[in-house]
């Protein structure tokens, strides 16, 4: 059951092979079997996710079923999840228990979809390697001396290690894609703006995209089909009408025309990545695709525009843990700015610190001009970049992440190496287009490496029917590691 | 660029969060080290190019002046470190 992808779950479901509280209990049994090894999840609720999982099992009794209800999701603890824990990977949230749904949860649970818990993920979403939780490293299913990468550390093992079908995640700098590359599971970060950004706790909002971890292509355009939409609550949630992501799986791709950015292919990929990726587009090939040398020629500025940008963000969006009105407080202080120092200094780690006082330093005054407007520009010629790529084919491939998954501890003294993971999803963000990450083969080791396909603004169809095709082709996404098995 | 201890201090108090003398040297180095690969986007002239905030261009939507929300003030004092009365406590900010 649980080596099932989420679309064969639900046909079984449909088919009344088993039920929803049979999947439920079958995927709890398994986390408790393996979160102590792990580490994927910080809260579990197995009466509330049964209970969920019984109203699931009545609407399909009475008629009522789409095409996930009673299948079990495990969300990222970054979301606001009704009466559950949401930590956001933080001593500061590590009492919050939310009294509001995220807009991306309650799309969710009226789909039908069971919550089978909050995934563990790098405090408030700053990290690559999820190593900065409070609640501890996540381990990789395919390693447990490596890590997952992050922020979504916790989603991608928990998919990985087929204790959930399938997980929502964020990426802000490529904190979907890079965690599915390295734990070998799919990852899509729609556009900007698809998916509503209400009760998703906010690090960088101008960055900041919600979306699906999954086994295949298919189980992503299921999972977005339910989990985008516009939200007023959201001020920049996007008005358009609805899709079906799922209309082109079944699309040919003869002519597709593949643009290969020579950046991507540069120095820094390591040999292994490389030639997964390389056999990748060859097979593309042979199903009729095109390929065509384009240039990003300012990408390689995306790795200090974006820890100019996200900091300066994430200093103003987490001002607002004071102390006062949720979280934690200091339990001793002689007055309010005490209290307000030793709550924040005891609340956040190291990491959320660090960039704290980068966005602080670069909005400062006199800094403004000189960090972040000059950063601001540079986002324009970024994005402008990707523009004039795809006016010369119709998407970009090339590596999710330079290297497979990296061993714990290994980046973890050295900030800028660590940023240096996010050197191929970074830009994605910054142009705000959609990116795709599905695995491609393995290195050396055995350890997973990760395809990113990025798509232009809107072509997430496109995007996950390309996927599609290739894992009707070949069954990267369908191995496991041996030690779940 | 060279950043200095007093840089740290200001940002730390700017941003109301407590640090201890003795971190302040190593804090202090990792800073310089992140800021020396910021410094890489001087290399690029970006003049008569307009800043970026979203990737749409979009312009924020106005709402209805009307009230959406219910009064939920229990539920949401429910998970504040101290209320009394309906109100959130803080340590006395006026004599």
């Amino acid at each position: 059951m649980h080596d099932l992808t989420l679309k064969g779950l639900s046909d079984a479901l449909a088919a009344r092979k088993l039920s929803s509280v049979e999947a439920t209990r079958a995927f709890l049994d398994r986390i408790k079997t393996h979160n102590a090894t792990l580490n994927c999840f910080i809260t579990l609720d197995e009466e509330r996710s049964l209970a969920q999982a019984r109203e699931a099992d009545k609407a399909r009794a009475a008629g009522r079923a789409g095409p996930l209800t009673g299948i079990p999701i495990a969300h990222k603890d970054i979301f606001c999840t009704k009466g559950w824990l949401s930590t956001c990977g933080s001593k500061m949230l590590s009492n919050f228990v939310s009294p509001y749904d995220a807009h991306v949860v309650e799309r969710l649970n009226e789909a039908g979809a069971v919550t089978l818990g909050k995934t563990n993920m790098d405090e408030f979403a700053m990290g690559s390697s999820n190593e900065t939780s409070w609640y501890g490293a996540v381990r990789n299913p395919w390693d447990a001396q490596a890590v997952p990468g992050g922020s979504s550390g916790g989603s991608a093992a928990a998919v990985a290690a087929r204790l959930a079908p399938g997980a929502t995640g964020t990426d802000t700098g490529g904190s979907i894609r890079q965690p599915a590359a390295l734990t070998g599971v799919c990852g899509l970060k729609p556009t900007y703006g698809v998916c509503s950004r209400y009760g998703m706790i906010a690090f960088a909002s101008s960055l900041d995209q919600a979306g699906p971890m999954a086994k295949s292509a298919e189980d992503l355009a299921l999972m977005l089909n339910a989990m985008a939409g516009f939200d007023a609550r959201d001020s920049t949630s996007l008005e358009r009408p609805g899709e079906d992501y799922t209309r082109e799986l079944s699309k040919d791709l003869s002519g597709l025309r593949i643009g290969l950015p020579s950046e991507f292919f540069a120095e820094g990929v390591s040999p292994d990545v490389a030639r997964a990726v390389e056999t990748a587009i060859a097979r593309y090939q042979a199903l009729g695709c095109e390929t065509v040398e384009v240039t990003l020629p300012n990408m390689r500025l995306s790795v200090p525009v974006y820890y100019v940008l996200a900091p300066a963000e994430a200093s103003s969006n987490l001002a607002r843990y004071d102390g006062v009105r949720y979280g934690y407080r200091t339990p001793e202080y002689r007055d309010l700015d005490e209290m307000y120092e030793k709550t924040r200094a005891e609340g956040f780690g190291a990491e959320v610190k660090r960039r704290i006082l980068i966005g602080t330093y670069v909005l400062s005054h006199g800094y403004y001009d000189a960090y972040y407007i000059r950063a601001q520009k540079l986002r324009r010629l970024i994005a402008q970049d990707f523009t004039e790529a795809f006016s010369k084919c119709d998407v970009i491939m090339g590596p999710t992440s330079p290297t497979t998954a990296f061993r714990l501890g290994e980046k973890a003294a050295d900030p800028v190496q660590m940023y240096l993971s996010d050197i191929y999803t970074i830009a994605v963000n910054l142009a705000g287009l959609p990116g795709l990450s599905v695995p491609c083969g393995f290195d050396s080791r055995g350890l997973p490496v990760g395809l990113q396909i990025i798509g232009n603004y809107f072509r997430e169809a496109q995007m996950l029917g390309i996927a599609h095709q290739y894992q009707r082709e070949t069954d990267w996404h369908l191995r496991a590691p041996p030690e779940v098995q | 660029m060279a950043l200095t201890r007093d840089d740290v201090l200001r940002a730390a108090r700017l941003a109301r969060i407590a640090i201890e003398d003795a971190e302040v040297d190593a804090v202090l180095a990792q800073l310089e080290r992140i800021f020396g690969m910021i410094e890489e986007m001087r290399a690029v002239d970006v003049s008569g190019v307009e800043p970026m905030a979203h990737a749409q261009d979009v312009t924020l939507r106005l709402r209805e002046d009307a009230v959406t929300e219910h009064d939920q003030h229990a539920l949401f004092q429910s998970v504040a470190p101290r209320v009394e009365g309906g109100l959130y406590l803080v340590p006395k900010v006026i004599e």
